[in-house]
């Protein structure tokens, strides 16, 4: 009994360092011990669950220890910041994969020991192997489409959405059908395959550029498979981290699609950038403006205020490092250098910031879309490093652009805009950026990285 | 009167709806700045799921049980372990600007 007792104090003590830890995430300079703190909680729980007495045998728990940790080292330590994307889906598939694989040795034991499963923990179980089975062949798909060895363009064909439609149908039919019938096996191990599939086809015609929504789902979902195991076992700590987790992604992913102004529905059975808008303005007769080197540097280096974009073709580049130089050459003559970070600027929640502060740009001068808007009129120049629909003003004054309505970072309304771009290829969503022809922009032309240390070169012998 | 087995499991989704609550509440406050630290972070604690797998690994209910648990213990491991280190190799590298000298 006191043992048990311990075990329970163990699991209260790690639900509050987990909260206490994702609460000092809303403040950088707290957030490293908040987090080392959650870490110590899962110690203590890791340990509180090994002095249980259900527990008789240890070589199965340590090999897998072993295992797991000869594996987490190198995806905690050895993961270049640029393939966080990938490696979180990576993630989100183990934590499923363990959820779902408790669900099915939680069922097969009892059934093996004859017990009647009672009605509350079977949909407990059934719910765990659901959201656990999607998560992981979903997850896997997604870092497959991240990883770039599965094709990042949507995957569709006809009748998708209907197939998907009685795909889910029967998957929930079968669910039921399991929670009635608690001691069929085959139905059980149907309704995982079933699951498996939904994932498959759910994630499969998502497109490269909508990730950041899908990860964030995935994120949630394998929270609410963590929670359903807690429910199925009994165990209030995993209850508790599972609906962290689930609000957390689910939170996530709301931000996401309205940063990119779509409905959850619509980035799940819309297939994005399937197909290229007709009725997108054309450059027909539109002329952009080019601009040296030697003429951008100037005006870089006497900018007061010169407010950076950066997108994802930046993080391709891996010019990060080339942005930092420009920067503290403009900073080097008194002008004040801002980056205006949209929340969709790379392929998951938040990565801008990550690889921007990788190249050791302090966090208060990257500043959220809505508050750094109002400062482009006082901007002497944007300096917009590979961003394309983010900054296209089409998505403002244009209601035929298929990004019509999604929050845009305003850099048009700067003084002056320099756009680097390798060449006049439309943006991953094939819309023509009215930005480029404006009055106020002229374009480097060449790659970002190498037009990114020709103008520090050209800066410094100014 | 409520059984008490059916008390214990509304008292589940109680606990539930309120770590729900609670989750949505501090999460919402998580700035843009850290959404991918936020994210590992939830990856790592989600690796809390190691608890029940250590259990279904060590009860000895047979050798496909045991298989099982292994696995899923390795695999709630390596979140666990991936993820705090990633969390914490993120966050060290925010840093606030340096005071200028001047």
């Amino acid at each position: 009994m006191d043992r048990e007792l311990a075990t329970q104090l163990t699991y209260l003590a790690a639900s509050v360092l987990f909260i206490l830890g994702l609460r000092s995430l809303t403040r950088p300079d707290r957030a490293r011990r908040g987090m080392q703190q959650a870490a110590l909680g899962m110690l203590l729980a890791i340990v509180g669950t090994l002095v249980q007495q259900e527990i008789v045998r240890y070589e199965w728990i340590i090999g897998g220890l072993i295992a797991g940790s000869l594996l987490g080292y190198p995806l905690g330590m050895w993961v270049p910041m640029t393939a966080m994307p990938q490696r979180i889906a990576f993630s989100h598939m183990f934590g499923a994969l363990a959820a779902s694989l408790v669900g099915i040795a939680e069922f097969t034991t009892a059934l093996g020991a004859g017990e009647t499963i009672e009605t509350t923990r079977m949909s407990a179980l059934g719910i765990e192997v659901l959201f656990g089975s999607i998560t992981v062949t979903g997850s896997f798909i997604a870092f497959g489409k991240l990883a770039e060895f599965i094709p990042g363009r949507p995957l569709t064909y006809k009748g998708q959405n209907l197939a998907n439609g009685v795909l889910f149908a029967t998957t929930i039919g079968m669910l039921i059908f399991v929670i009635a019938q608690p001691d069929a096996r085959l139905a059980f191990f149907l309704l995982v395959g079933l699951s498996a599939a939904i994932g498959l086809f759910l994630v499969l015609p998502i497109g490269g550029a909508d990730m950041p929504v899908v990860i964030s789902l995935l994120n949630s979902y394998a929270g609410l498979a963590a929670a359903a195991t807690g429910f199925a076992i009994g165990n209030t700590v995993l209850i508790i981290a599972g609906a962290l987790d689930g609000a957390s992604g689910f939170l996530l992913s709301i931000i996401m699609s309205r940063a990119m102004n779509r409905s959850f529905r619509n980035i799940l059975f819309g297939a994005f950038g399937s197909k290229v808008n007709a009725g997108a303005k054309t450059a027909a007769g539109l002329t952009v403006q080019q601009v040296s080197v030697a003429d951008a540097a100037l005006r870089l280096a006497y900018a007061r205020l010169a407010v950076v974009v950066p997108g994802y073709g930046m993080a391709v580049a891996q010019a990060q490092h080339q942005v930092k130089e420009v920067v503290e050459l403009i900073e080097r003559n008194g002008g004040e250098v801002r980056f205006a970070i949209h929340p969709v600027a790379g392929r998951m929640p938040g990565h801008m910031n990550v690889l921007l502060a990788e190249a050791n740009i302090p966090y208060d001068s990257l500043v959220e879309m809505a508050e750094i808007n109002p400062k482009f009129p006082e901007a002497d120049v944007a300096l917009v490093v590979g961003a394309n629909d983010v900054v296209n003003p089409a998505a403002m004054n244009d209601p035929e652009s298929p990004i019509y309505g999604m929050p845009i970072i305003e850099a048009y309304k700067a003084r002056s805009v320099i756009v680097l771009k390798r060449s006049m290829n439309p943006g991953f969503a094939g819309i023509e950026n009215e930005l480029f022809y404006m009055p106020n922009t002229s374009m480097l032309f060449g790659d970002a990285k190498a037009s990114l240390t020709r103008l520090a070169a050209e800066m410094k012998a100014l | 009167m409520y059984p008490l087995a059916a008390m214990t499991e509304m008292l589940q989704v109680y606990v539930f709806v309120l770590a729900g609550f609670v989750g949505y509440q501090v999460i919402t406050r998580v700035p843009p700045l850290l959404h991918t630290p936020l994210m590992s972070a939830t990856n790592a604690i989600s690796g809390i799921s190691l608890v029940g797998s250590l259990v279904v690994a060590g009860s000895d209910h047979g050798l496909a049980a045991s298989i099982l648990g292994a696995i899923a213990v390795g695999c709630a491991m390596t979140n666990v372990v991936g993820g705090f280190l990633i969390t914490d190799r993120m966050l060290k590298m925010f840093r606030r600007a340096e005071p200028k000298g001047e």
